[in-house]
């Protein structure tokens, strides 16, 4: 069966919102959403990041002296689940996701519009409703993980608030994966095969088998806790007779593969930088698509290394410590097929690259304290220690913040037609390259020592290195302030961008900047080799 | 609050061409459906799990009596070929035999649905009495929650086709699909659930 568009019925734009307006309807425009994403996601990393130079200052001393315990305990929990559902989740996936993948796939829109912008319209009212949570009876307080019995113990409306709110940008998650799946199955234009799609369709559609598959198990998780706060049930209270390992296996079980639904979308967007600002094809095309469904497949199947200190059985500790080892190979493919895509390259030294390399360079030491953290005995020593902090810091911001950055100069001519200035957008990599090494480096001496996290109070002996972090996060703090001013200049009146500034191959860049309401003036061009650069183009 | 139409859009530049393309609206449901079925996953492993490294305190009643959960299969069961009778008559237009068989349907869901609260009422345990009584009231609860979403959608479709070359018929039968596809996978799931909990 086909569906069919009747123009007469439906060729009313007189219904369209013009101009900044539309940004604020419920447009079904699928660059409109990636646009509302990406501004809604970052508002929410200002907040989040506002909570986190509140942690550093209170743990620039010993004492808890900048604010109470409890209100640390739920500044901590804010800034986790801020960071992770309404920053990075939306962001890597929902907003690029959506600006990109239809040009990708040759298409004029999402394969669901309506669903689309219902998922996006989920996010803004759970975020508005988790962080106003504070000012009712405290926000949550037991972490982004939510662990009982502690989720049970501390007030309860904070925490059934967090509760929903997490439901909620789930179902977001959820509807944006079944429609990222369809689109890249479904609508890809003809004539253009699967092996010839952009590396981050790929990436998008592992991240969406995982967002499918776990996170309905998160929701089923968390409405089980809900009714051991509310009714009184003792599913997670061991006082009840319940088992609180059974919510950790069920909790990790969707949040270990969120760690790759965090990763996976930036590897695919680093796989289309690399390529275009060094003026190669990606290296290893077929083994970055095996590796990116090794990773997935992988993924679903090493959640309880996070449970090493949980009573787990030797057999246990045996199984996921070696299948958390073998996701080193697919992702170490990776990696050495980005290094192999720079090698001779014609690299051009611009903001884009630079965070990609930054990117580089960051995730492969947090892949490294990945691997020793997977090691049970050398887990046991550092569990719930800064090394852990440290560690997931190096994946997911200087992993994936940096690509976020990186994409956005990257694709920034192409959203507005204007490019934005390199000057200050070099001096955005250094302060925040410097500024992240500096704050979390520090961080993985402190662990090793023995420094617990989630505490707002440390031994003096930690001091001076927790000051040197703090000073790390300060300056990260700085560099959004030449990153926010160099995007207002450039909107205003940067320079002109043109169709394709970096001379790029991919299909987005083929088209008008910014793109026409229906992508393509005519026909989607069919791209075949999205990356066939140093190649005559016939 | 505006809104955009996608389909309006597609004609914007080309309102000439008439362009089509495959219905996917089915593929999109049988992701979710996939996504649900993992979420009744992570209840059955939850059950499990308890079932074995949680045993229960001294004195703890968790019978169950069979007859009406092995009835509530059956009819369920019976609903599936039932369901599936409305849409061999709707896609011969054979719209009024369509409606009955779907009539029919939605009323051994609510039979289900009745016989179901029959039970939780003459139950000896409580939702907070036990493990097992909480794990037992959520699985039934969430399932029963399902088919009374599936039977309020049976009712509406059944609505939809109550006259010949109405919004549901031979040449559109996609809300009847989809509704069930969506009903035998609640079948297919109490099916799991009747084995897992009643007869294990």
């Amino acid at each position: 069966m086909t569906i069919s568009i009747d123009p007469q019925k439906t060729n009313n734009k007189s219904l369209q919102p013009k101009g900044w307006l539309r940004y604020f309807s419920f447009s079904l425009d699928h660059k409109v959403i990636g646009i509302q994403y990406l501004v809604c996601g970052f508002l929410f990393y200002l907040i989040g990041g506002t909570l986190a130079s509140a942690i550093r200052i209170e743990l620039a001393s010993p004492m808890s002296d900048f604010m109470p315990r409890d209100v640390y305990n739920q500044v901590l929990t804010l800034h986790g689940t801020i960071m992770i559902f309404l920053w990075i989740v939306p962001v890597v996936n929902g907003a690029f996701g959506n600006y990109l993948i239809p040009f990708y796939v040759g298409a004029r829109d999402m394969a669901f519009p309506r669903l689309n912008a219902v998922a996006f319209w989920l996010i803004p009212p759970s975020g508005l409703m988790l962080v106003s949570s504070y000012f009712v009876d405290g926000a949550a307080q037991a972490g982004w993980t939510a662990y009982p019995p502690l989720s049970i113990t501390t007030p309860q409306s904070g925490q059934i608030i967090w509760i929903l709110s997490v439901l909620l940008l789930g179902g977001s998650s959820i509807f944006g994966g079944i429609n990222f799946i369809a689109t890249i199955i479904k609508l890809r234009r003809p004539g253009l095969k699967l092996m010839q799609l952009p590396m981050y369709c790929w990436a998008m559609l592992g991240t969406s088998l995982l967002v499918v598959l776990s996170t309905p198990v998160l929701a089923g998780t968390l409405i089980l806790l809900s009714f051991d706060i509310i009714a009184n049930t003792g599913f997670f209270n061991p006082v009840l007779g319940g088992n609180v390992v059974v919510y950790q296996h069920l909790f990790w079980f969707y949040s270990h593969p969120a760690v790759y639904i965090m990763v996976l979308p930036a590897f695919g967007l680093v796989s289309e930088i690399l390529p275009v600002h060094a003026r190669k094809p990606l290296f290893g095309y077929t083994t970055m698509v095996f590796s990116i469904m090794g990773i997935v497949v992988l993924g679903l199947v090493v959640w309880a290394h996070h449970m090493f200190t949980s009573g787990t059985p030797p057999w246990m500790r045996l199984f996921f410590t070696i299948a958390t080892a073998f996701i080193a190979v697919p992702t170490g493919i990776k990696f050495f097929n980005w290094v192999a895509t720079l090698w001779g390259g014609k690299i051009s030294i611009n903001s884009a690259m630079l965070f990609s390399c930054g990117f580089i360079i960051n995730f492969v030491f947090g892949g490294i304290t990945g691997v020793a953290l997977a090691q049970v005995p050398f887990d046991i020593h550092v569990h719930d220690t800064y090394f852990v902090v440290a560690h997931f810091h190096y994946i997911v911001y200087g992993g994936t913040v940096f690509i976020i950055f990186s994409s956005i100069y990257h694709w920034f001519p192409k959203v507005t037609g204007k490019m934005l200035d390199e000057k200050l957008g070099v001096l955005h990599f250094i302060i925040t390259f410097i500024g992240f090494n500096l704050c979390f480096a520090p961080q993985h001496w402190l662990g090793l020592n023995g420094m617990p996290r989630r505490v707002a109070e440390y031994d003096p002996q930690f001091q001076f290195v927790n000051q040197i972090s703090s000073l790390g996060a300060l300056l990260m703090a700085i560099s959004t302030i030449p990153f926010l001013i160099n995007v207002f200049l450039s909107v205003r009146n940067g320079k002109n961008a043109g169709d394709n500034p970096w001379n790029a191959l991919t299909p987005e860049w083929l088209t008008s900047s910014p793109p026409p309401v229906e992508n393509w003036e005519g026909e989607a061009p069919l791209v075949k080799e999205p990356y066939g650069y140093g190649k005559k183009i016939s | 609050m505006t809104t955009l139409d996608s389909s309006k859009e597609i004609q914007k530049n080309n309102s000439e061409v008439n362009e089509t393309h495959e219905d996917f609206r089915m593929f999109g449901l049988i992701t979710f459906l996939i996504a649900d079925g993992m979420t009744f996953a992570g209840f059955f492993a939850a059950y499990l799990t308890y079932k074995a490294v949680n045993p229960l305190p001294d004195g703890a009643i968790y019978e169950l009596e069979l007859p009406i959960p092995t009835l509530n299969t059956i009819l369920l069961l019976i609903s599936s070929a039932t369901f599936h009778k409305a849409g061999k008559a709707l896609l011969k237009d054979k719209n009024s035999d369509s409606q009955k068989w779907l009539f029919f349907t939605a009323f051994l869901g609510i039979i289900f649905l009745i016989c179901q609260l029959f039970e939780y009422f003459h139950l000896p345990f409580g939702l907070t009495d036990n493990l097992f009584a909480s794990t037992f009231y959520a699985l039934t609860g969430f399932h029963g929650l399902h088919v009374t979403l599936g039977t309020l959608m049976i009712l509406i479709i059944a609505w939809q086709s109550r006259i010949n070359g109405g919004r549901l018929n031979s040449q559109n039968m996609f809300p009847l699909e989809a509704v069930e596809l969506y009903w035998h996978f609640v079948d297919g799931i109490w099916v799991i659930l009747f084995i897992i909990l009643y007869l294990l």
